[in-house]
């Protein structure tokens, strides 16, 4: 699998990643020869073998998962302490439907 | 109080008895700062008001022949990713640099009511993404035994504090090694606990199947004390466990004779240095001479690892990495105007190259058409790879391996080919894969005296083995070989 810039660019689109012409090539290069060391995983016979998502508990167990009842957690004022823009309990954001 | 000590418990003594107030051990780790950081760059930043009260109050609490606890006074530097109320949490990233925590993580309530003394939060890759410290947004920090080397990473500043001694013990989070790569580097004790050992609430995440917060000191009896204190199931991390906590102190001194210690072969075919081999050829003259028997295991699937390790890592990174967004805390830059052009810049902006990196490859294996291909297919070489683990731990009860290939680098020689960097985790990712325990000690130093450090690797929930050996080998002498 080859990385070219529009691979890059449709990739940084989906991050969310604006970057210049120069980061992309640079990353192009290096993403390509990452990826190619990667395609050896190819290599194992994986056919009978089950994904392991996490070590902890066996798949079909519900012990980690706490009653489904309300709780306290973060006041709006705690939850706001950071915001970069905040108004009337909210956290302000450019507008989000664009203007046609 | 000699001021060379180092040992928890002897500096809690001296506080217990009065030979010496917390104020002043408190006031003699800032200067100690003060004069070395400049040169090493360990901190991102620490409040000596804050912690010269925390002090205060362990000696009021002395004062009123109160009880003092485990901690009592002891200094400890707690990596930027771990959140303290009220002061900022940075994680070495400019996303992040104004960024003043909310909550307090688990680990930190924890150490608090032990009476430790927060003495500053110490420097890391960027998100904890790097082997070096080299990655900080900020600085670099300096190996403090050579400062033109690099201290390790990702949890540089945590082991060079305590390497620097401006800490007596400090935190660190490992996810790929990034507490025992930087221990072996600085010639300290570094231990990464088994997932769900000790609670990840309030530690900034980067791979959540992967991370764990662990305790780094000089000597194996601090790490084991930290760790009595820092385990436990919490409410707030559904990932913690409710395992039994045994006393890791009381079973220190057993007798290690005829433990059963595994060498991987292909650990000792990978490309180690000669100085590195040597070093941990003697240490494993110490554990023979001790009673331990040395027994070649095979892991099989060690040549994947990596490749797993890299796709599971990035591809969680980019999923806990898209919160950072400038909507509700953080950097933000509004662009021109659209919603869109401000997560964007923000991100382009906030973010640097390793992290920019990991976040595309990462997207790229989740994205459709590929995650079959990338994400899905690492998770089941990663159950092989825990399968490799489960079966030689039926033959052997310790595995032991040098911690990294090399001894530390110089600062800038490996930060052009970041899949050079990559490489030389390959005996410390497979414990984060397979959610193992694991503990690097030092194990001699090589001509230019740069430590070399000695993994243990132990079975899910060993830790007390693990300590065990580790205190008997320090004990024998084992770390200055």
């Amino acid at each position: 699998m080859k990385i070219g810039p529009n691979e890059v660019e449709y990739v940084a689109k989906l991050a969310n990643l604006a970057i210049t012409e120069e980061e992309k090539n640079t990353f192009i290069g290096q993403l390509n020869s990452i990826l190619e060391y990667v395609e050896q995983l190819n290599r194992v016979d994986t056919s009978q073998v089950e994904p392991t998502a996490q070590v902890v508990y066996a798949k079909a167990s519900t012990e980690s998962m706490r009653n489904d009842l309300p709780q306290v957690t973060f006041s709006q004022e705690d939850s706001l302490q950071n915001a970069p823009s905040k108004g009337a309990g909210h956290f302000k954001v450019p507008k989000v439907i664009a203007d046609r | 109080m000699d001021p060379s000590e180092t040992r928890i418990s002897r500096i809690r003594a001296s506080i217990e008895k009065g030979e010496i107030s917390a104020v002043e051990v408190c006031k003699s780790y800032l200067k100690s700062i003060e004069e070395r950081d400049p040169q090493i760059h360990a901190f991102i930043h620490y409040n000596p008001d804050i912690a010269l009260a925390q002090a205060a109050q362990i000696d009021k609490r002395r004062a009123a022949r109160q009880p003092l606890p485990p901690l009592a006074g002891i200094p400890i530097a707690i990596k930027d990713n771990i959140l303290i109320e009220g002061q900022r949490c940075t994680c070495a990233s400019k996303i992040l640099e104004n960024f003043v925590a909310p909550y307090n993580a688990t680990v930190i309530e924890k150490l608090s009511s032990a009476g430790a003394v927060f003495v500053g939060k110490a420097n890391l890759d960027e998100f904890a993404m790097g082997s070096s410290t080299e990655n900080s947004a900020f600085f670099p920090t300096h190996n403090p035994l050579s400062l033109d080397y690099v201290p390790g990473g990702s949890s540089g500043g945590s082991t060079a504090a305590v390497a620097g001694q401006m800490a007596v013990a400090a935190l660190g989070s490992d996810t790929g090694g990034s507490i025992r790569q930087p221990s072996s580097f600085c010639g300290v004790v570094g231990l990464k606990p088994t997932y769900g050992r000790v609670s990840r609430y309030g530690l900034v995440a980067f791979g959540s199947s992967l991370d764990q917060i662990g305790p780094i000191a000089n000597h194996v009896e601090d790490v084991a004390l930290l760790l009595g204190i820092l385990a436990g199931k919490d409410s707030h991390d559904s990932t913690s466990l409710n395992v039994e906590i045994p006393d890791y102190l009381a079973q220190l001194n057993a007798d290690i004779k005829g433990t059963k210690i595994g060498l991987p072969r292909e650990y000792f075919q990978a490309g180690i240095t000669a100085d590195v081999h040597s070093k941990i050829r003697a240490g494993l003259k110490v554990l023979e001479d001790l009673g331990c028997e040395l027994i070649e295991i095979n892991l099989p699937h060690t040549d994947f690892a990596i490749a797993c390790y890299y796709v599971v890592a990035m591809a969680e990174a980019s999923s806990n990495l898209a919160r950072f967004d400038g909507v509700r805390y953080g950097l933000r830059i509004q662009g021109n105007g659209s919603l869109t052009e401000m997560y964007r810049q923000t991100r382009d902006l906030g973010f640097g190259a390793e992290v920019k990196r990991r976040i595309i490859l990462g997207t790229f294996v989740l994205s459709s058409g590929y995650y079959d291909a990338y994400y899905l297919r690492a998770q089941k070489v990663r159950t092989l790879v825990k399968q490799d683990f489960d079966k030689a731990f039926e033959k052997v009860d310790v595995i032991v391996s040098p911690t990294s290939p090399t001894p530390s680098f110089r600062l800038g020689e490996k930060s052009n080919d970041p899949l050079a960097m990559y490489l030389s985790d390959i005996f410390t990712i497979t414990a984060n894969l397979a959610g193992i325990p694991g503990i690097s000690v030092p194990c001699g130093k090589n001509a230019q005296g740069l430590p070399i450090g000695m993994q243990l690797l132990g079975k899910h929930f060993d830790e007390s083995r693990l300590l065990n050996v580790a205190h008997t080998f320090e004990m024998a002498g084992g770390f200055t070989v």
